[in-house]
Parts: C-alpha cells; sequence; structure tokens
C-alpha cells in the first residue's frame, strides 16, 4: 500500500511539472520582456531553474544523508544516492545550457569567468568520484555510512568552492566585470514559475527513479524466495 | 530565426532531450522488469502446479 | 580530556615509529617532490613567470600529499592493524586525529625540502607562502586522512583516493596560490584557516561512522 501511495505522489508531481514548465516557458517566451542587450536572454529561464534545482537535488541527498547517520535506517542510502543521482543530471544540463549561452554571448563554448559554470564543474568532478566510489565499495552498511559522509562533504564543498572561485578570480583577472540585467516583475514572476515546475519536475524524477529502483530490489528478493 | 533565437531553441531542445533520453531509459528498465517478472511468474506456476 | 589527548598522542607515535623503522613514505615523498619540481622546468616554457611557478610548486605539494595518504592506510588494511585499534578503548575520533598529526608531520618534512629546493630554482620563498603551506597542510591531512580511510574499503584503493581528493583540493589550492602571489595575502590565509576549520570539524565528526562495519 505504502508503494502505491508513494507512485501517486509520482504521477501528481510529473502531472504539476508538465503544467509549471509549460505555463512558465511560455510565460518567459509571450511576456516577460525582452532583455535589450542579450538576445539570448531567455536561456535564463531554463538554465538557472536547472542549476538551482541541482542545488536542491545536492541539498536532499545531503539531507537524506544525515538521516542515514542519524536513524541508520538503510532506505535513506537508497534516497541520498537517488537523490544525488538527480543532482548530477541536473548539474550536466545546467553545465550545457550554460555551455550554450556563453557560446552565444562570448563566443566561446567554455569561459573561466562564468562563476556558476566553474562551480557546476567542480561539482561534477565532485559526485563524479561519489559514484567512483559506491561502485568501487562493497555493498552494506559501511559503504551507506561512507557514501553519506561523502555526501554531506559535498554539502560543505558547495559555499567553499564558490568563495574559492570568487577568490580565484582576483588573482586571474583583477579587474571583475558585472552585468546586472534590470530584473523586471515580470521577468521574475516567469522565472518563479519555471523554477517550481523545474523543482517539480526534479521530484517526480526522483519518486519515479526511486521506485523503479525499489522494484528492482524486490524483484531480486523474490526471486530468491522462489528459486 | 536570428542567431539568438537559434541558441536559446538549441538550450531548450536539450532539456527536452535529456527527458525523452531518461523516458527511453526507465522503458528499457520497465521491459527488463517485466521479463523478470514473466520469469518469476512462470516458477511461482510450477512451484503451485507441482 | 588528557586522556583523549594522551590516546591521541600514542596513536601519532606509533605511526611516526612505523616509519621511523621502515621508512618507506617519507624518502619517497622527498624524491617525488624535487622530482617534480625538476619536471617543471622542463614543463614551463623558457619565459613563463613566476606566478606560473608558483602554480607548480603548489600541484608538486598536492600530488606529493597523496604519496603519504595512499600510504596511510597501508599498514591498516593489509596487517588489519583497523580492527585492533578499533578495539582499543580509545574514542574513534582519536584514530582519526593521531593519523592526520602523522601525515601532516611526514607533510611537513617534505615541505621543508621542497620549499628550499623551490628557493633555489625558482623564487626567493616568503613569508606568506610559509603560512599558506602551514594551513594548507592542515587541510590536507584533516581531509585526506577521512578520504583514505573512505578509499581503504573500496577494492580500487589507490585509484579512488586521488578521485575523491583532488575536487576537495580546489579550495586548497586558490588559497595556496593565492597567498603566494595575491596583493593581499591575508584574505587567502583566512581562507585556508575557514577550509581547515570546516573540514577538520567534519572530518572529526565523520571518521567513526567510515570505519566502522
Amino acid at each position: 500500500m505504502s508503494t502505491s501511495l508513494r507512485n501517486n505522489g509520482a504521477v501528481l508531481l510529473s502531472l504539476l511539472a508538465a503544467a509549471l514548465l509549460v505555463a512558465g516557458f511560455a510565460l518567459a517566451f509571450f511576456w516577460a520582456p525582452e532583455a535589450q542587450d542579450d538576445p539570448a536572454f531567455r536561456i535564463f529561464y531554463l538554465h538557472v531553474p536547472v542549476a538551482l534545482t541541482a542545488y536542491a537535488c545536492f541539498g536532499w541527498g545531503g539531507w537524506k544523508a544525515l538521516r542515514l547517520l542519524w536513524t541508520r535506517d538503510e532506505r535513506y542510502d537508497l534516497e541520498s544516492y537517488v537523490a544525488i543521482h538527480m543532482g548530477v543530471i541536473f548539474g550536466l544540463l545546467a553545465l550545457v545550457t550554460g555551455s550554450v549561452w556563453a557560446r552565444y554571448t562570448w563566443g566561446v563554448w567554455w569561459t573561466w569567468d562564468e562563476r556558476q559554470l566553474v562551480l557546476f564543474l567542480v561539482l561534477f568532478l565532485f559526485y563524479s568520484a561519489y559514484f567512483m566510489l559506491r561502485f568501487s565499495t562493497p555493498a552494506g552498511p559501511r559503504r551507506a555510512r561512507t557514501s553519506a559522509v561523502y555526501a554531506l562533504f559535498g554539502v560543505a564543498l558547495i559555499p567553499v568552492s564558490f568563495l574559492a572561485i570568487r577568490l580565484a578570480e582576483r588573482y586571474i583577472h583583477p579587474v571583475v566585470l558585472t552585468r546586472d540585467p534590470k530584473i523586471e516583475n515580470e521577468m521574475l514572476a516567469s522565472f518563479g514559475v519555471c523554477l517550481a515546475g523545474m523543482l517539480t519536475l526534479a521530484g517526480a524524477l526522483y519518486l519515479v527513479e526511486l521506485a523503479g529502483k525499489r522494484a528492482d530490489a524486490r524483484l531480486s528478493e523474490l526471486r530468491e524466495l522462489v528459486a | 530565426m536570428t542567431t539568438g533565437e537559434k541558441y536559446v531553441t538549441a538550450a531548450y531542445l536539450v532539456l527536452l532531450g535529456a527527458v525523452l533520453l531518461y523516458v527511453a531509459l526507465i522503458a528499457m528498465k520497465l521491459s527488463r522488469i517485466e521479463r523478470e517478472l514473466d520469469e518469476l511468474a512462470r516458477l511461482a506456476r510450477e512451484r503451485a502446479g507441482g | 580530556m588528557t586522556a583523549y589527548l594522551s590516546d591521541v598522542a600514542a596513536l601519532a607515535r606509533k605511526d611516526l615509529l612505523v616509519e621511523l623503522r621502515s621508512r618507506d613514505t617519507v624518502p619517497a615523498m622527498l624524491l617525488f617532490v624535487v622530482g617534480a619540481l625538476v619536471v617543471f622546468h622542463f614543463a614551463l616554457a623558457e619565459d613563463s613567470s613566476r606566478l606560473a611557478s608558483a602554480g607548480m610548486l603548489w600541484i608538486a605539494l598536492l600530488f606529493t600529499a597523496q604519496l603519504a595518504l595512499v600510504r596511510a592506510f597501508v599498514a591498516e588494511r593489509d596487517e588489519a592493524v583497523i580492527d585492533g585499534l578499533l578495539l582499543a578503548p580509545c574514542d574513534r575520533s582519536a584514530i582519526w586525529l593521531g593519523k592526520a598529526i602523522s601525515v601532516a608531520a611526514f607533510l611537513a618534512l617534505a615541505e621543508a625540502v621542497a620549499l628550499p629546493a623551490f628557493a633555489l630554482f625558482y623564487e626567493p620563498v616568503t613569508w606568506e607562502l610559509i603560512a599558506g603551506v602551514a594551513l594548507a597542510n592542515i587541510g590536507i591531512a584533516a581531509v585526506g586522512t577521512l578520504l583514505g580511510a573512505m578509499a581503504a574499503a573500496a577494492h580500487t584503493r589507490e585509484l579512488l583516493l586521488p578521485l575523491l581528493f583532488l575536487p576537495l583540493a580546489i579550495p586548497l589550492v586558490v588559497g595556496g596560490v593565492g597567498a603566494t602571489l595575491a596583493e593581499d595575502p591575508s584574505r587567502y590565509l583566512a581562507f585556508l584557516g575557514l577550509y581547515d576549520l570546516i573540514f577538520a570539524i567534519l572530518s572529526w565528526a565523520s571518521f567513526e561512522y567510515v570505519v566502522t562495519e
């Protein structure tokens, strides 16, 4: 019964994500005003929500990791892993969309000037190592706890790396150019809807992936019982 | 379509592509689970019959 | 409190004694760091700036540190020392602190050779650089010891450790290079101190979860 309830959550979130994302992108394209100095500005409504969603996934994975260490309940291991998995996927999307934006705005596919992109690269490296750690450690409570500790390190690393990247700019480029586009209310509202849509999409994907992983675990349990 | 619009479209297509790729992966997983369930059902039926 | 500190001292002394008897790690680190500095001369273009050589020094130190970190849990794993340590009536975090102190000591020895060699081959060593190296040393030992314990449980140990360590070492490189080059090194030294504080507390608190079965 609990399984079917969880899957209802996935259905609900998927529908909500579809509605919010369609509405948000429609608002972004047809209602929010054009930014005068940047024709590719509408990538903003995709790139920034995707990036913030990735942070939310990493944070959620960190929270589940903390719960695991706290309660020693093994189900949090899978939840933390799936959340970080989603975070890496959204992080990769943020890298790609940011790269497209950089290509249009600066004419290059990669720029070390864009802090958020560099931060995502660092986090991508960090969380790829998380997968390596999981895949090369025998499954069991010790792997669960080790992964949880590493996931918590990631949560601490995000602000520290952000600070580090800001500090690194000072010795690489002494002059910092900040281009601050004027954000209007229509932009903010459209952005909010896009962000909510992206977060619910991540939530839905998280629940679907979790259900799949649990089904896998149940299947192998059954196989042992029957065979 | 201006160059700016092309890049915007490309970025949004990346998201669409990613979601569709995920659907494909889930479909693969579902078909595998279905196959395994069939096998388990056959085993269980044999067990019940014999 | 004093019991805890004497546990830590005993554990650190054990590692230093083992190293003193076997002389496995430190000579390798010394040779590696000098070798790396020599290789960098050939890797750098003829007229590259002092900025580049400072960066090279930090890369050399980082990779030398990994030698110590990979070695730190070899005996613990191969001779099952860690099982004995876990049975000992001491706090688990004391094991981490003792190990981190011994790693930091090995690193300090390597740096005591690396900095004069750097001064001889490339640029004069400033007080800011020494302070940066000392602070980075603490961070490397603190984080690296925990990651070393994590990697020891995996079957790809030596392969895994650099992967786990490098993303976490990026802030240390930023702080270290900044302290070496920037106009206002105090900002970077403070950043290194902040890093040490955050990750030392995290590692201290989480070591027990990583080593127990």
